[in-house]
């Protein structure tokens, strides 16, 4: 990894980064990266994909929720007219 | 005075019915240490003001006669525990005006009770962390020596219970974040098997590994508050339905044949805790339990598996902060500015970190190599722990390599802050229940810690071993 995978990170993750910290956050990854890597060492067997999970599914149908409308739309940074305002999308 | 170290809940239940002190008495009692103590502990980032309203409710329970366990019981929830119209900010500034709009399951449950929600606790950003000193709202400090972490991420909770501020708690655990911080601080913490309790309403981390986790000052309270919560909930996907639980429980009921992995911490261990573990094999084994040496040996690429998949999921969860909804926002000449900004000033260090790192595990060239084979070894580790169960009731490991240690200490350092929770990852990765059952304490008085886990849904056996463990060591 170097500076520019971490900033290739940041950017995808959309966040801003200080320049010093890019520095640390390369150096963190590296340790942490180093410590992770082992598991290359377990041997697994690559057919056995399915893990006794299965989705659990619900009907298609309108349900009523308790959610508060009012304590929602108080917190919407910014709003016009009972909507939630953002800026231009394109 | 009412004698709140020795308090329990069924102790605390009966005085109600009797009428030896009120709902409001006892709430108030935990008022009066949390003024006292809180300054400098900061287990609590805020106790709710309608606690009075919330006591006569409970009192009203005991007189019309539908008082229940955990009625006017007072308890404490971490701060990723969302309670309608109280911030839950889950320790981070992203979040640190959220209000919740709608009430967690458990919360329901609790409220359904009569329980009374003094407050919200103190804990790691969004959970991240084993000492609780990576909160944008300041460390917490261990009530036993508050020069010292309380361990995390629920330090807060934990801090509380330990401190005399609630009776009992609730965490959350991903890895290890109850039990470690009940190790730290000297109390019962119960992980309980992923699917048992609701994470609806929970600000969730790590969806696949995520619990909601009692803390208790014996195993009898953790016990009272595991039955009260633990159902199946459709609003979770991932709840288990009753009737699965029955066919998955294992038939033996008795937890006669302790397995412990010893090559997993042959070394790595402080000895004082090693003693103490041998120890208290040893006094288990006078009381008529067979302790027999057992190989689990994938379990020991858990946290490196844990390390990978934690942080994936992190980074997917977290993406829904963005300064758009709620929480932060920081404004920028465009879209991509605002959302770069608002999570750049929003998320602390370990957050950013965790966020990016499980970016790099999932992009594409890296997600073979890490994530897939993250997966297959987790299944690999969950297959022995369950076949280990075939030969053993319960598997016994310490809680934590080492004691509490100082405030400032590992946070340069993140692996070596990781392997706080070396033998939590098991249970966390393969879904089995686990309790942390305080052993004794070292010569300079810290607590010392060890956990024992048991099959899928059964939490029955721990708490059979716990009691007994209280009764012997």
């Amino acid at each position: 990894m170097d500076i520019k995978d971490v900033e290739n990170l940041a950017q995808l993750a959309r966040i801003e980064l200080a320049p010093e910290e890019k520095q640390q956050l390369l150096q963190d990854m590296d340790g942490i990266l180093d410590y992770v890597k082992q598991i290359s060492e377990v041997k697994v067997e690559e057919s056995k994909n399915d893990f006794a999970l299965h989705n659990t599914w619900r009907e298609d149908a309108s349900q009523t929720r308790e959610f508060s409308k009012e304590l929602i739309m108080e917190q919407f940074p910014d709003s016009q007219d009972g909507f939630l305002k953002v800026k231009k999308i394109l | 005075m009412i004698d709140l170290r020795n308090l329990t809940i069924e102790k605390a239940h009966e005085a109600f019915k009797k009428g030896e002190f009120t709902c409001l008495q006892l709430a108030e009692e935990y008022l009066k240490v949390i003024k006292q103590k809180n300054q400098e502990l900061n287990a609590y980032l805020e106790v709710f003001e309608d606690i009075k309203a919330q006591a006569q409710e409970a009192q009203n329970k005991f007189k019309d006669g539908t008082a229940t366990a955990m009625t006017g019981i007072p308890l404490a929830i971490k701060d990723n525990i969302l309670f309608e119209g109280h911030i839950a900010s889950a320790g981070s500034k992203i979040l640190g005006n959220y209000k919740a709009s709608y009430d967690a399951t458990v919360i329901k449950d609790l409220k359904k009770a009569g329980v009374i929600i003094i407050g919200r606790t103190n804990m790691d950003e969004f959970a991240m962390g084993s000492s609780t000193q990576t909160s944008a709202y300041g460390v917490t400090r261990n009530p036993l020596d508050p020069t010292r972490v309380p361990g995390g991420s629920s330090g807060g909770s934990a801090a509380a219970v330990a401190g005399d501020m609630a009776l009992i708690a609730l965490g959350t655990e991903t890895c290890g974040s109850v039990r470690e911080p009940s190790a730290f601080c000297g109390l019962v913490g119960l992980k309980p098997t992923y699917g048992a309790l609701s994470r609806h309403g929970i600000i969730a981390m790590g969806n696949s590994l995520d619990q909601v986790s009692p803390f208790g000052k014996n195993v009898r309270d953790v016990e009272i508050v595991f039955e009260a919560l633990s159902r199946y909930d459709p609003e979770d996907s991932t709840s288990v339905p009753e009737q699965m639980r029955s066919t998955i429980s294992s038939k033996k009921e008795n937890g006669a044949t302790i397995g412990v992995p010893w090559h997993l911490f042959k070394e790595g261990v402080d000895p004082i805790v090693m003693n103490n573990f041998k120890e208290s094999m040893k006094t288990l084994e006078k009381a008529g339990y067979k302790v027999v040496d057992i190989e689990l040996p994938t379990s020991k690429y858990s946290l490196a598996a844990y390390y990978i998949i934690m942080p994936a999921e992190v980074s997917t969860n977290l993406s829904r902060f963005d300064g758009i909804r709620y929480g932060l926002h920081q404004d920028g000449a465009n879209l991509m500015e605002v959302y770069k900004k608002t999570r750049g000033e929003g998320f602390g260090r370990e957050a950013r970190r965790r966020i990016l790192l499980g970016t790099y595990v999932l992009s594409h060239g890296y997600y073979d190599a890490y994530y897939n084979k993250a997966i297959q070894v987790r299944e690999k580790i969950k297959q022995e722990v369950v076949d280990a169960f075939n030969k053993v009731d319960l598997i016994a490991t310490p809680t934590v390599p080492f004691t509490p240690f100082k405030i400032g200490e590992k946070m340069d350092d993140p692996v070596a802050m990781y392997l706080c929770d070396i033998f939590s990852a098991p249970a966390n990765l393969s879904g089995v229940p686990s309790i942390a059952l305080p052993s004794g304490f070292t010569e300079a008085g810290l607590p010392l810690s060890i956990q024992f886990m048991a099959p899928h849904f059964q939490e029955k056996s721990l708490f059979e071993v716990g009691k007994k463990f209280e009764q012997i060591k």
